[in-house]
C-alpha cells in the first residue's frame, strides 16, 4: 500500500539500524513521546534492531493512561445517571476508575448493568446523538492530547452554535510539551533526547518545541509512526547527540510542518483555556491541559452533573507513573503480566491500545517477559 | 451458609472481576476462551466436548456424524455480500465441514422481535435457502419465538447442523504436528470489514463485500484427493489470529507464521491502517486454516485454487491459497509472527474486540 509499505520495508529498516550503530559511540537514553509509537516499537521489535548502547524509553504519550481515576470515577457516576447517554472512544470503557471500597469498575460493567455507555469515532456523532436525542442527556468523554482536541473543540463550538441543550463535555484534554518539561526537570530524569509525537506535531507544528530543546539541551525529532520513519527520527537524534547538538528536527516531513494546522489550533483556542492537570500517576502538572473558557463553560459536564463521591485511592502496586515517566519498563512491575492483565488491568497502561504494559504484553513473548529484573 | 448452598459448587469465572457478562465475553477473544473453558467445559464436560472442535464428532451405530450449533446476531442483518441468513447457512455449513463432514441436515431457529417488517424476514428465509441450496444442506427442522418489542434486536438465528463423516482421518487439534504445514485458502479480513463499514456511526464508502461462503466443497474436494488432513479450522470472529492460537493451545504446538505471506487486500489492509486494526484479527465468513504434513502442500494448495469464493471480483489476485507457515515444535500453545521487517513477535488472542485507534 502506498505510504505504508515504503515505511516497513526490511532492507531499508535493516540499512537504517546498521547506520545507527554506526554512528553510536556512547550509550545514549530516547525517550518516544507517543504511544502510537510506542506499539510501533514493540510490535515489530524495532528496540531488537539498535545496537545495545541505545535505551528506548516510553513516554506519556497514551491519552487513556494519562486520565486521572478521579475523572473516571465521575464518568461512571454520570453514565449512571437516568436519561443520560455516556460517550466515549472505545479504549476508555475497559480503564479501571479508582479501587477504592467498591469492586474496581470501568464504564464496561456499568455499561452491563444497564447504563446507556456507546462507543463513537468522533465528538461529532455524540453532538448527532444529542440531536437525534432531545429528551435525553448526551455527555462525551473528552480525551486525548492535540490531536483529539479539536474535534472537541469543533463538537462543542457546533453545540453553541445549534444552542444544544443536551449536549456537554467531560473535558480531559492534555498538553504534551508540559509533560515533557515536567519529565526533563524531574530528579530522577535520564532522558537525553525525544522523539517528538508525529500527529500533534501535525495539529501544532513544532515551534512550541524550541525553547525546551534549547532550555534543557535535549534533542527533539518530530517523528513518525511506520518502522522507518522511528528508526530515522532515531538516527537523527543519535547523530545530534554524538555532535553535542540540541534543536528542533522534523523525520515526518510527509505530515508535519513547523506551523501546523491554523485551522485547527484558532478552534482550540476560541473553545479552551490552558488549565493545570492531574496527570494518571503522574501527579498535577501546571498548565499542562484544557478546559473550556467562556462561553462554552456551559457544556461543561462536571457542571452539569455535580460529582457526589469518595476519595480516589490508587492501587498501590501499580507502577503507572514510573512507567508513563520513562523511569521502569513495564517488565520492572511486580505484577506485570501476572496479577496485572489487559483481562484485569491495575492501571491504564495495560489496557489501552497505545498504553506501554499493553504493548509488551501483548507482543513479547513470556520468555522474554521472565527474562527481565 | 445453608446445606443446599454447600452442594452448589462456586462459579468458576472470578465474581469480582465479572460479576455481569460483558460484551467481552462473546468477542471471540481471551474473555469468551475463559467463560467457555472454565464455565461450559468445566461443568458439561465430557471427552467430546473436550475435543473443543468446531463441529463434535459423534459414533452412532458405527456411523461417524458431525454434529454442531451456532447463532447468529449480526447488526446489521443485511451488509455488501450477504445478510444474516447467509451467514446462519454457511457458519453452521463451515463448522461440519471443519470437522471434515459432509453437511446435510440443519436446523433453524428463530427469535424475532415483535414489530420486525414482515418484508425483513422474507428476505432472510430467501437468502437463508438459497445459501442452503448452494451448499447441498436442507433445512430439515425450526423453531419460531417472537420477544416483545425491545427484548430483541430484529431478528436472531440459531441454526444447528449434522454432517456425516465418510473418511477415516482424525480432523481434530490434537492430531496436528510438529512439522505440518499451514494452509490459508485466501486472502484476510473482507467480512470483519465489510461489516463495520456499514455499522452505525462507523459508516464509509468502500467495495468491500463479505467473504461468506461454503466451504465444504473445498474441505471434501481436499478429502478426495487424498490430503492427509490434520486439522481444520475456519476463520471467524478473532480472526486469523484466534484461530491458529485456539489450535496451537489445544494442540500444545509452537506455531510460526510469516507476515508478509498473509494475503491480504489492499482496500481491507487500507481501512485497517485507517481504523488501527490489525487484519490478523478482523472476522471472515468463507476463510479456513488447513494443517498438512509439507509433502501434501502443493496437491492441496492446487485443490484451493480451484474452490476461490470471491476471487472474480475486482480481479484481485489476493484471493490466492497459500502456505502461511507452520508448526515448529510441541509447546504450551504459542503462535509467531515474522513481521515484515523480519523481527518475531508474538500472536496472542485479544481479550475482546479490536477497538479502533482514538488518534
Amino acid at each position: 500500500m502506498k505510504y505504508v509499505d515504503e515505511y516497513r520495508e526490511g532492507t531499508l529498516v535493516h540499512r537504517y539500524a546498521d547506520a545507527i550503530a554506526q554512528i553510536t559511540t556512547r550509550p545514549w537514553t530516547i525517550m518516544e513521546i507517543c504511544g502510537g509509537q510506542t506499539h510501533a516499537i514493540v510490535k515489530y521489535g524495532i528496540d531488537q534492531l539498535l545496537p545495545p548502547d541505545i535505551t528506548l524509553i516510553h513516554g506519556p504519550g497514551c491519552p487513556v493512561c494519562v486520565t486521572p481515576a478521579e475523572l473516571i470515577d465521575r464518568a461512571i457516576a454520570i453514565s449512571a445517571q437516568p436519561d443520560v447517554i455516556f460517550c466515549s472512544y472505545g479504549d476508555m470503557l475497559r480503564v479501571p476508575g479508582s479501587m477504592g471500597d467498591n469492586a474496581s469498575t470501568d464504564l464496561m460493567h456499568v455499561k452491563a448493568t444497564g447504563a446507556d455507555v456507546r462507543v463513537v469515532y468522533s465528538p461529532l456523532d455524540a453532538l448527532k446523538l444529542a440531536q437525534a436525542n432531545p429528551s435525553q442527556q448526551v455527555v462525551f468523554f473528552a480525551i486525548g492530547f492535540e490531536t483529539t482536541a479539536p474535534a472537541t473543540a469543533m463538537a462543542v463550538y457546533q453545540a453553541h452554535q445549534l444552542g444544544l441543550p443536551n449536549f456537554s463535555v467531560l473535558v480531559s484534554h492534555v498538553l504534551v510539551p508540559p509533560a515533557m518539561e515536567a519529565i526533563l526537570a524531574s530528579p530522577q530524569n535520564r532522558v537525553q533526547g525525544f522523539l517528538a509525537a508525529g500527529h500533534v506535531c501535525a495539529v501544532m507544528g513544532y515551534a512550541e518545541y524550541e525553547p525546551i530543546a534549547q532550555k534543557f539541551q535535549v534533542p527533539i525529532v518530530v517523528t513518525g509512526f511506520e518502522p522507518l520513519d522511528i528508526l530515522q527520527g532515531v538516527y537523527l537524534c543519535v547523530q545530534q547527540l554524538q555532535q553535542g547538538q540540541s534543536f528542533v528536527e522534523n523525520q515526518y516531513k510527509r505530515a508535519v510542518n513547523q506551523r501546523g494546522n491554523e485551522t485547527a489550533q484558532n478552534l482550540i483556542q476560541t473553545v479552551f483555556q490552558i488549565v493545570p492537570r492531574q496527570w494518571r500517576g503522574i501527579g498535577s502538572i501546571t498548565q499542562s491541559g484544557l478546559g473550556l473558557r467562556e462561553p462554552y463553560t456551559k457544556f461543561d459536564a462536571e457542571r452539569r452533573f455535580p460529582h457526589v463521591g469518595g476519595t480516589v485511592v490508587e492501587p498501590i502496586e501499580c507502577i503507572s507513573g514510573l512507567i508513563l515517566q520513562g523511569v521502569k519498563k513495564p517488565q520492572e512491575c511486580k505484577v506485570f503480566g501476572d496479577r496485572c492483565t489487559p483481562e484485569h488491568p491495575l492501571g491504564a497502561p495495560m489496557v489501552s491500545s497505545e498504553g506501554a504494559c499493553a504493548a509488551y504484553y501483548l507482543y513479547r513473548s513470556r520468555l522474554e517477559r521472565e527474562a527481565c529484573p | 451458609m445453608s446445606d443446599l448452598d454447600r452442594c452448589i459448587p462456586s462459579c468458576p469465572i472470578p465474581i469480582q472481576q465479572y460479576p455481569h457478562v460483558l460484551l467481552a465475553h462473546g468477542g471471540g477473544g481471551k474473555l469468551m476462551h475463559q467463560l467457555i473453558e472454565k464455565m461450559f467445559i468445566g461443568t458439561y464436560g465430557n471427552p467430546t466436548l473436550a475435543v473443543q472442535h468446531d463441529a463434535a464428532a459423534l459414533i452412532i451405530n458405527g456411523q461417524r456424524l458431525a454434529f454442531t450449533s451456532d447463532s447468529y446476531v449480526v447488526q446489521p442483518l443485511f451488509f455488501p455480500g450477504g445478510d444474516i441468513g447467509t451467514l446462519a447457512v454457511n457458519g453452521t455449513v463451515n463448522d461440519l465441514a471443519m470437522a471434515g463432514a459432509r453437511p446435510l441436515y440443519l436446523s433453524a431457529s428463530f427469535i424475532l422481535e415483535e414489530g420486525l417488517a414482515m418484508e425483513t424476514l422474507w428476505k432472510v428465509v430467501q437468502s437463508m435457502q438459497a445459501a442452503a441450496q448452494a451448499a447441498n444442506v436442507a433445512i430439515a427442522t425450526g423453531d419460531t419465538k417472537v420477544v416483545e418489542r425491545g427484548k430483541g434486536d430484529g431478528l436472531f438465528i440459531n441454526t444447528a447442523g449434522i454432517g456425516i463423516i465418510e473418511h477415516t482421518q482424525e480432523i481434530v487439534p490434537q492430531s496436528v504436528q510438529p512439522g505440518d504445514a499451514i494452509l490459508l485458502n485466501g486472502d484476510i479480513g473482507r467480512h470483519g470489514i465489510a461489516i463495520m463499514a456499514v455499522r452505525e456511526g462507523l459508516e464509509f464508502e468502500s467495495n468491500i463485500k463479505s467473504d461468506c461462503a461454503p466451504l465444504s466443497d473445498a474441505v471434501q474436494a481436499l478429502l478426495a484427493a487424498g490430503i492427509e488432513i490434520h486439522c481444520l479450522r475456519d476463520l471467524t470472529r478473532g480472526g486469523l489470529a484466534s484461530a491458529l492460537n485456539e489450535i496451537a493451545v489445544s494442540a500444545g504446538v509452537e506455531i510460526e507464521i510469516d507476515e508478509l505471506l498473509i494475503p491480504v487486500r489492499e482496500d481491507v489492509r487500507a481501512v485497517c491502517e485507517i481504523l488501527g486494526f490489525d487484519p490478523l484479527y478482523v472476522a471472515n465468513e468463507g476463510r479456513f486454516i488447513a494443517f498438512v504434513p509439507e509433502a501434501d502442500v502443493e496437491s492441496a494448495l492446487e485443490v484451493l485454487n480451484l474452490y476461490q469464493s470471491g476471487s472474480s471480483e475486482g480481479g484481485l489476485s489476493s484471493a490466492i491459497a497459500c502456505a502461511i507457515g507452520s508448526v515448529t515444535q510441541r509447546s504450551t500453545g504459542l503462535v509467531k509472527l515474522k513481521s515484515k521487517i523480519g523481527v518475531q513477535r508474538i500472536v496472542h488472542l485479544l481479550s475482546g474486540e479490536q477497538l479502533p485507534r482514538i488518534c
